[in-house]
This record gives C-alpha cells, structure tokens and sequence, in this order.
C-alpha cells in the first residue's frame, strides 16, 4: 500500500483551506497512510488544526525558524528530505502549491501532475488544459513518485473534528539564503475566504469604480459571502488582485456564485464552473455569462444590486 | 548582465479551443497561434530592465518546431537583442524545457531569467520553478514588481492572502504575473528592424539535452457542459428561485 505526503499550505499563521481538499483528493488514491507535513515556525497552532482533518494518520511538524515564512526556496530541499518513503506528495494548487510544488519536483528531478482535478486510477489522473476547454487524462509510471497541486475546488474539504497524532521531525536539509521575506501585505480578512467561502459575490468592470464597489461588499456581507472580482475590474484597481477569480487568479467552487456586471471570459468562467449555482446580472442580454448562468436576470445592476441586498435583509 | 526569456508559442488567448472528436487532443490547424501572454510581460519586463540601464542583452529563447521563429521574430520586434529557437518537434514536458533552458543558461552566462507564471495551453505552471530548482537558485513565481539593485531583486508576488515582497539574490527566475507590466505594441519599423536581427537554430542534441518524458496523455475530453439555465425579470423572482434551489434561506 502506497503513502502520501500532503504540504500543507498555510501563510505563516494559520493553515489554509488547501489541506483538507488534498486529503479528500489523497483518500482516493487508495494509500495506506496520508501524511500532513507543516513547514512552519511557529508550526504548533497550524498543526493543531491540520490534526483535526479527518483521514489524516498523522501530521508531521518541521519547525526551523528558517520555515517563518512559507518561501519555496527554503521549503523545498526540506519537503525533498521528507518525501523519501513517500509514492506521492501532493499540495494545494493555490499560490502556496504553485510556488512550492515544481521546485520540489525539480529536485526530485520527476515531472508533475498541476490541477488534478480526478483520481481515474493510482497512477492515472485527469486535469484541464487550455483554461478547462479540454480534459486530459495522464499516466504516469508506477515506479516514479508522483508530485501533483491538487485542484482545489475539484474536491470537498474532509470533515475536521479528526486528532491525529501530531510528530514534531527535523530535517538535515541545507538551507539557502539566497531568498529573503521582506513583507506581507495581507488582505482585509474581515470577510469570508474567497477560496473555501459557501457563497461568493463577484463584480466586474461594470462597476466603473473602487468607490461603486462597495454595493458588491454590501450584498455579501448582507448573505455573509466572499466577495471576488473579474481580471477587468482587478486590472482597473477597483479591487485588490487577490480578489480575482479565474485561470489565472483563484478557481472556486461555492455553492452559490453571483457574477455581477462581469461579462464572462472564457479565462473567468474556467475558475468558476463547478460553482453549484451560477447567477448572472448584467445589462448585456448578449454577455458570454449568460451561457454558464443557472439562472440570469438582464439589468442595471446599480439598480439590482442594492434592491436584492434590500430584499434579503 | 543578459537576461533570457522563454517565448513559448501558443494558441491565441482569443481563440475558444475545440477537442477532436476522437479524444486525440485539441483542433490546432489554422488556428491563429501568438506569444504565450505571461510570456510577453516577461520579455516586456526584460526590456524594461535593459532600458534602465540594469541589463546589457536580452535573448529570447523558444523550443518548438520550425514554425516558432514567428513568434521569436514578434520578440525582436517588441525588442529582445537575439533570440535562440531550439528546434524540436515533439510535445515536451516543462522538466524538459525547464532543462534545456538551463542548458542555454549555462551557455550564455545568464544573469536572470524572466518567464511567463504559466502557459495557456497547458497551463502547467512549472516551468520556472523547476529551472530555479535544476540551476539552484532563487524563484520569484508570479511577480508583480520588479526592482533591481546591486545584485539583488526585490519583488512583489501576487499570493493568495496577498502582495507579498521579496528578496533574492541574483543570478535568479522570475515568473510574470498578469499585472508586472503592460507588454509595448509592436510597430512596424520595429518588424523590419527586426528581421536583421540574429535568430539562431539550436536543437536539444547540441545542448547535450536529451527528452525524457514521463506523462502519456491518455485521452482529451471536452469538459462537461452546464445545463441550460434560466433568465428571471425581476429580483424578487430572482430571490424566490434561489430559495427554491435552497442556496438562500
């Protein structure tokens, strides 16, 4: 029976919502035993809460004091010591993932699997290509470890209320110094995580400005949802760039997506098809969002928006 | 100091790809290919860096077929100094390509390389981070500021939680992110211009390089469609139809 080795993502104080999604995706690997590795300094807090995701047989804590912030760099020679004995090693494929992960398989000197989006078989996995317009199914050999991000949003998180034994380990790993933190500009954290949120309200460009935003964070705080954006309205400064939703900003799966005057470009509907429900508005009965909308409503959304936050008071 | 850039020759980002029938990939032919985006703000960010003085050349390098100089000649023309096209005709992994980069890094006396986060086609995203692994040195991925300074790049990185800043030491690898730079027009003089510019033809064989491809590609499907959805004409039947689906109380 084979072993996996999760990194679990975390942004120097608390664990992401990448983890738990990797152990879902883990479990369908048939593997004996799922290992959560947390590289962190302090690594106490965060493996407390990795210790509770159920299906994990044990979390692994390396605390070097190098592991304050997660760097790839740094990160990497350390999961590489870790990975020995291990026939995967898996991560979130958030930014946490995407740096962390191609370094780790650099090393090891295999390839990887990026977004896999299902199990079909041990070695066999399926993942989008060209911003989710076509599926491809890839083997990989058995007697190669396999280094895949996981898609997150392609995966329910695992249950918590799990305790698992928590085994603090060292690594000899040489570190370099070649990569330095400087600082973290944090987002407002206030409000639901975009990433892991149940309900998650979008605007566009539509908006016109940073100022008309704020009626798309009056709704979501009105349903207590995460608020996300098009590249358009990213690009235009109305909001910070980690609100983006897409295939190059985040790929969400909420139970209810509401995408205001964002009229749908194939690179923003690639991060939000395995959203439960899809609702559009938007002036534009011709908008490409339309397509994907359960269900529409055609509209002045300066008009809409405050009239639905009204109504759902 | 010389920069690389890695211009990888992609399906145009306007065009709506289509899976053959018999699963064997996706329809390429006569369809417009371009630069991977991220990869013209990386070489945009390159020649920023030259125009400040900061670099001396700026190369571009592609690994494709014979087709691919279009797309190296497109980077003379925004202004890389030369370009090398690694000739190859197979499909190759990003381990390969991040490889045979290094190969050119070693070759050149590469002092920092830019290239795009991820492209478009396959969206792997690997590239860079596996040449910083291979070449052991530092990674910028997803960069969204880029300041250089006696031997030090400071940037900014679009992260999850955030911008966060950096700092590494060169020689190193950049990847672009979406917002580092806003990629120049090409003009026209600048195409004739570039046509006198060296392009040179390498293959992996003389980069001492040799393909090892790990993954078979299995078969490609279309993604599975969404059911046709409805349209409501005003926001209280919006609001009861979202009740009705359960996904407000």
């Amino acid at each position: 029976m084979s072993r996996v080795l999760i990194i679990a993502d975390h942004d120097g104080k608390r664990l992401g919502g990448g983890a738990a999604r990797c152990v879902t995706a883990a479990g369908k690997l048939g593997a004996a035993e799922i290992h959560l590795a947390v590289l962190a300094s302090p690594g106490g807090p965060i493996a407390a809460e990795a210790a509770q995701i159920t299906g994990v047989s044990k979390v692994l804590v390396v605390e070097r004091a190098e592991n304050a912030h997660p760097l790839a760099a740094v990160l990497a020679p350390q999961v590489v010591k870790l990975a020995a004995g291990y026939e995967y090693v898996l991560a979130a494929s958030n930014t946490f993932g995407k740096d962390l992960l191609p370094r780790v398989a650099g090393l090891l000197g295999v390839g990887q699997v990026s977004d896999l989006m299902s199990v079909e078989g041990p070695h066999t996995f399926k993942r989008p290509i060209y911003a989710g317009n076509a599926i491809i199914t890839v083997e990989s050999p058995a007697d190669v470890k396999l280094v895949a991000t996981v898609r997150t949003a392609s995966f329910a998180a695992a249950a918590g209320g799990g305790s698992a034994p928590i085994e603090v380990v060292g690594t000899e790993a040489a570190l370099p110094a070649h990569t330095r933190f400087v600082s973290l500009n944090a987002a407002n954290n206030d409000r639901p995580e975009l990433q892991s949120a149940p309900r998650v309200i979008s605007g566009g460009r539509a908006l016109g400005s940073a100022e008309n935003f704020k009626i798309i964070y009056a709704l979501a705080d009105r349903i207590g949802a995460a608020v996300g954006a098009s590249r358009a309205a990213v690009d235009a400064g109305y909001v910070p760039s980690d609100l983006q939703v897409g295939q190059t900003g985040k790929i969400i799966s909420p139970a209810l997506y509401v995408a205001i005057g964002i009229s749908g470009a194939i690179q923003h509907l690639t991060g939000i098809k395995d959203a439960r429900t899809i609702v559009a508005i938007n002036k534009d009965a011709e908008a490409p969002i339309f397509e994907v909308a359960d269900v529409g409503l055609i509209g002045d959304l300066f008009k809409i928006v405050p009239e639905l936050t009204a109504l759902l008071g | 100091m010389k920069i690389l850039v890695g211009v990888k020759r992609v399906v145009d980002y306007n065009v709506r790809v289509r899976v053959k029938p018999d699963g064997s990939g996706v329809a390429l032919d006569g369809v417009k290919m371009s630069i991977n985006p991220f990869d013209e703000i990386a070489l945009e960010e390159a020649l920023r860096i030259r125009e400040r003085g900061q670099a001396t050349e700026v190369i571009a390098v592609a690994i494709g077929p014979e087709e691919v100089q279009t797309q190296l000649r497109s980077a003379l023309a925004m202004g890389a100094d030369r370009a090398i096209l690694v000739k190859c005709d197979a499909a190759v992994e990003p381990r390969d390509v991040a490889r045979t980069l290094l190969a050119v890094i070693g070759q050149e006396g590469i002092g920092l390389a830019i290239l795009g986060k991820q492209a478009i086609d396959d969206d792997a995203g690997q590239t860079g981070q596996m040449l910083a692994a291979l070449w052991d040195r530092p990674q910028v991925s997803f960069a969204s500021k880029i300041d250089i300074k006696d031997g030090v790049a400071v940037a900014m990185r679009e992260v999850d939680s955030g911008i966060e800043t950096i700092e590494v030491d060169l020689p190193a690898v950049i990847t672009s992110d979406l917002r580092l730079n806003e990629p120049r027009y090409i003009k026209l003089p600048d195409i004739m211009k570039a046509k006198k510019k060296p392009l040179a033809i390498t293959d992996m064989a003389t980069l001492g390089v040799s393909l090892a491809p790990q993954f078979k590609v299995l078969k490609t499907d279309a993604p599975p469609q969404r059911a046709r959805g409805i349209m409501v004409k005003d926001v209280p039947e919006l609001v009861a139809e979202l009740k009705k689906r359960g996904v407000l109380s």
